[in-house]
């Protein structure tokens, strides 16, 4: 039963060249979205393309149906998987700044990368801009820690911090996500066009 | 210019097949490795890595760095350091194949390529210092986290787009 390599059914010398293999698909995929183009990526805010929404929805929606479907399959064991902690200061301030940063410099890191790949000096710029970034919240971390580990929540997943079953969510979501996408294409063919 | 824009969008995958093929790499990774994918955390390994080599008493005195400097292995010797070679090999081959490989700087005609290689060095450094108070970026805490359903993950995807709408209103001139 899955995750394989945590249950050792994968030995973990081979971590690294799955590793290789899964970030040869993701980079792949990104990239033949459009995602090296930041005039694309920031479309979503402006309303003249969509495809940052589609294309994260669709696979958040697709990859939560299929774990829970797995889990419920008993194909791998939901309650193993990284889930990563809820620091609920931190998440609200740290994408605040994420997202003014994404306007700001029209990537985010993994869209980055795949626009280094393909020779956009912009997306170079804006990874090395990462790496001020982190570097200063690194040499800033005495001061930032209240704010980094302040009101931790733990591991929740939204089932347990509501108390609704994790199927009804993934309904509501997939639901949401549809009517994303329908008034995405509303939106769409009523702004003007921006050619890039 | 209509021809442009049909040429773009077929060049360019649908994008609710790119996002079908995302959820499916999303499954594959957590039922590999029990964890979902990364961007920044590579990014992170490069810098840690940077500055040992470069201030190793600092590092390793600073409560920051030293977390990821306690074991024997070498930081740049992680999961996600191996993924992010792995994804610009991917972009590279996907723009190779779709005829995008070019050395360029893109910005909107409204502005100066200088002036968008400030804006993308300033926004890259604020979003690296994001993923660092939220734990990590779109890729390795929203896209990830949405797919377990971790409320984390919610609240950062939230915030990054609520945001993004907010402060659109201010970079307008960069883009359209």
């Amino acid at each position: 039963m899955g995750p394989l390599i945590p249950n050792g059914l994968i030995p973990i010398e081979w971590n690294f060249v799955i590793s290789i293999l899964i970030g040869f698909a993701f980079g792949y995929i990104l990239e033949a979205s459009g995602f090296s183009s930041s005039r694309k990526l920031v479309g979503v805010f402006y309303g003249y393309d969509f495809a940052v929404l589609k294309v994260f929805f669709t696979a958040a929606a697709v990859a939560v149906i299929g774990l829970y479907y797995m889990d419920y399959l008993n194909w791998l064991d939901i309650s193993q998987l990284y889930i990563q902690p809820t620091y609920l200061w931190a998440a609200i301030a740290g994408g605040f700044i994420m997202g003014t940063g994404f306007l700001a410099g029209g990537y985010c890191p993994g869209t980055s990368l795949a626009g280094v790949a393909i020779g956009k000096i912009d997306a170079i710029a804006f990874t090395v801009g990462l790496m001020i970034g982190i570097f200063a919240f690194s040499e800033l971390y005495e001061v930032l820690e209240p704010l980094f580990t302040a009101s931790n929540l733990g591991n929740p997943t939204l089932a347990d911090s509501f108390g609704i079953s994790p199927y009804m969510l993934i309904l509501g979501f997939s639901l949401c996500a549809i009517i994303a996408f329908y008034v995405s294409d509303k939106v769409r063919a009523k702004v003007k066009k921006v050619i890039y | 210019m209509k021809k442009e824009d049909q040429f773009k969008s077929r060049v360019y995958w649908n994008p609710y097949f790119g996002g079908f093929l995302l959820g499916l790499l999303i499954i594959f990774t957590f039922y590999i490795t029990g964890r979902g994918l990364g961007a920044s955390g590579a990014l992170k390994s490069v810098v840690v890595t940077t500055t040992d080599v470069i201030a190793t008493e600092h590092a390793h005195s600073n409560k920051y760095y030293s977390q990821f400097l306690d074991s024997d292995d070498s930081p740049m010797n992680n999961w996600l350091v191996f993924e992010a070679l792995g994804m610009l090999f991917g972009a590279f081959v996907s723009g190779a194949i779709a005829g995008r490989l070019k050395l360029k700087v893109e910005h909107s005609p409204k502005i100066t390529s200088t002036r968008r290689l400030v804006f993308a060095l300033v926004g890259g450094a604020l979003f690296g210092f994001g993923a660092q108070i939220a734990r990590g970026c779109t890729s390795g805490a929203a896209l990830s986290g949405i797919s377990v359903l971790s409320t984390g993950g919610f609240i950062t995807m939230l915030s990054i787009f609520g945001s993004g709408f907010l402060v659109a209103y201010l970079f307008r001139k960069n883009w359209i």
